[in-house]
């Protein structure tokens, strides 16, 4: 549930639902998220959910702060309504040009390579949120042992579809972007595509996914 | 068909093509995009009689230099902007803020911004563009937008689908202010910083840096000392953070931000500011000046009449 909703700005309300990250919790984002987006509350502009947090921004010249509030403090979610969980397997190829840093990870986590792959691939992640750039996924949570820092210094580009790990999370990189996460493979697979104008993102809050590695003539070969 | 165009004889430096941006996407990671500084889109567009929401050609700095080709076409030009109009073998000075008449043949030079970022080019019609989410903006980070994603080219054709025959002369006596003083709301980050760091970013001067485009606006000043943790769990952005990475400069989020972030917010650009925040060049310096969410909204409507207010004197 809400803990505490306050305003990011004068165009905003940030609604907390406490510190911890965990399924539980960013479930009740999501259907708070959901249920706020059928409303079609005048005014909202935009809704977005992260682990924990729903920050709603609006026209303030349709509505503001404290109308808002009010709107979303009496807004009720059905219990037990669960979310709907898709599942994707995504194909990944693991070939040393596209684990970037697979090598720093076996230092930093002082593991071998087979094994951290071992671990990653055994994995089902959920998908916490969307976005930083356009349909990337954050999905968690990776094992303990997973578990690394950012590069010290980010890359400039991370290739489109690089997987990177970084705390307890996994994600994807949609294209090409400036990116600090431990690289350690590359899908072939196009994860957002701005053609798709309903359904732009392969992967959505609330998902299910696991990695599957394919070999490089796989990965060449994916579109054919 | 497509008979009437203007041909790029030189880009400019960041020339794209904007509109009010797209709305309910920030769930998926695509931000609003839009026009950078909303005030004189609205007007530029007034200026030649088009819709409000009509897309523009909006630059930064230097911006494009276009030959006309085709049936006369009215233009107009907001921001503080140098340009000028080759007709034959006249040059006119142009003048923002005021409707021209391009003839076949005629040349548009748009030269500079002056002591500000951001100008605006409208059309007396529309431009032949491909929408995306109900939106042209362009967003050259996402490929997302008119144009396939990219910034205008030297030696590219601009085609105008449609021109509205409306020759009216129009002008409007308007002069744009330089912002000093930044209003700003606290962020929900504000205790993770120093009591000292605090009044750094509400007493101390900023510079804007040279690392400043439509994504954000990178600050340098004295650091902002950050007492809890420099990182926190990744939530959604919106245009005006401040967000306080570990190096203490902040960096305000623009249009084109990226929508989930893990810096500490220390505040919120007021919504009425936004408009000429964004205008501020490199070197410029500027204050933090905290305001309580009842004066922004005040400054917001009263930023909002008088934006009206310019509308209705066209």
């Amino acid at each position: 549930m809400i803990k505490n909703i306050s305003n990011l700005g004068d165009a905003a309300l940030y609604c907390d639902f406490g510190k911890d990250v965990n399924k539980d919790i960013n479930t009740q984002v999501i259907k708070y998220f959901k249920t706020i987006q059928k409303k079609n509350i005048l005014g909202v502009n935009n809704i977005t959910p992260s682990y924990n947090k729903l920050i709603i921004s609006f026209d303030l010249k349709k509505i503001n702060f404290n109308k808002l509030k009010k709107i979303i403090d009496n807004i009720e979610i059905i219990k037990g309504d669960s979310i709907q969980n898709k599942k994707f397997e995504i194909p990944v190829c693991c070939e040393k040009e596209f684990s970037l840093d697979i090598k720093r990870l076996e230092k930093k986590l002082k593991m071998k390579e087979e094994k951290i792959y071992e671990s990653f691939f055994e994995k089902e992640f959920f998908c916490y949120m969307t976005g930083f750039i356009a349909g990337m996924p954050f999905l968690g949570d990776l094992d303990e042992n997973l578990r690394a820092k950012r590069l010290d210094t980010p890359r400039v580009k991370v290739p489109k579809g690089s997987i990177g790990l970084t705390e307890q999370f996994a994600n994807i990189y949609t294209f090409e972007s400036p990116g600090g996460w431990n690289i350690i493979g590359n899908t072939p697979l196009n994860i957002f595509d701005s053609t798709k104008e309903k359904e732009p993102n392969l992967i959505n809050p609330g998902d299910l996914v696991t990695f599957k590695r394919i070999t490089k003539e796989k990965y060449q070969n994916y579109y054919e | 068909m497509n008979k009437n165009y203007f041909e790029i004889i030189r880009a400019g430096i960041n020339s794209t093509f904007q509109d009010l941006g797209r709305n309910n996407l920030y769930h998926i990671g695509v931000p609003f995009s839009g026009a950078m500084d909303n005030r004189n889109y609205l007007l530029a567009n007034k200026l030649v009689g088009n819709d409000y929401d009509d897309p523009v050609i909006e630059f930064a700095y230097q911006g494009p230099h276009l030959k006309y080709h085709g049936d006369k076409i009215n233009i107009a030009i907001t921001g503080d902007v140098s340009f000028k109009i080759k007709n034959g073998d006249n040059l006119i000075d142009g003048e923002c803020y005021q409707s021209f008449i391009l003839e076949n043949g005629d040349e548009l030079d748009i030269i500079s911004t002056n002591k500000s970022v951001y100008g605006y080019l409208a059309i007396s019609g529309t431009f032949d563009l491909k929408f995306q989410w109900s939106s042209c903006s362009t967003n050259t980070k996402a490929k997302i937008g008119s144009n396939n994603g990219e910034k205008l080219s030297d030696n590219q054709k601009i085609t105008i689908k449609e021109i509205n025959n409306n020759f009216v002369n129009r002008k409007l006596n308007y002069v744009n202010t330089k912002i000093e003083n930044i209003r700003v709301i606290k962020g929900t980050n504000f205790n993770y910083f120093s009591e000292e760091g605090k009044k750094i970013f509400f007493k101390n001067e900023f510079k804007v840096s040279k690392l400043s485009d439509r994504m954000g606006m990178r600050l340098e000043g004295k650091k902002i000392e950050n007492i809890v943790d420099t990182n926190i769990r990744s939530e959604g952005l919106i245009k005006g953070v401040i967000q306080v990475p570990a190096d203490g400069n902040p960096i305000i989020m623009l249009s084109d931000h990226g929508t989930i972030g893990g810096y500490p917010k220390i505040g919120v650009v007021v919504s009425a500011d936004y408009d000429k925040l964004v205008q501020l060049t490199p070197g410029s310096k500027v204050k933090f000046q905290e305001v309580d969410l009842n004066s922004a909204e005040t400054l917001f409507k009263l930023y909002d009449l008088e934006t009206q207010n310019l509308i209705s004197q066209i």
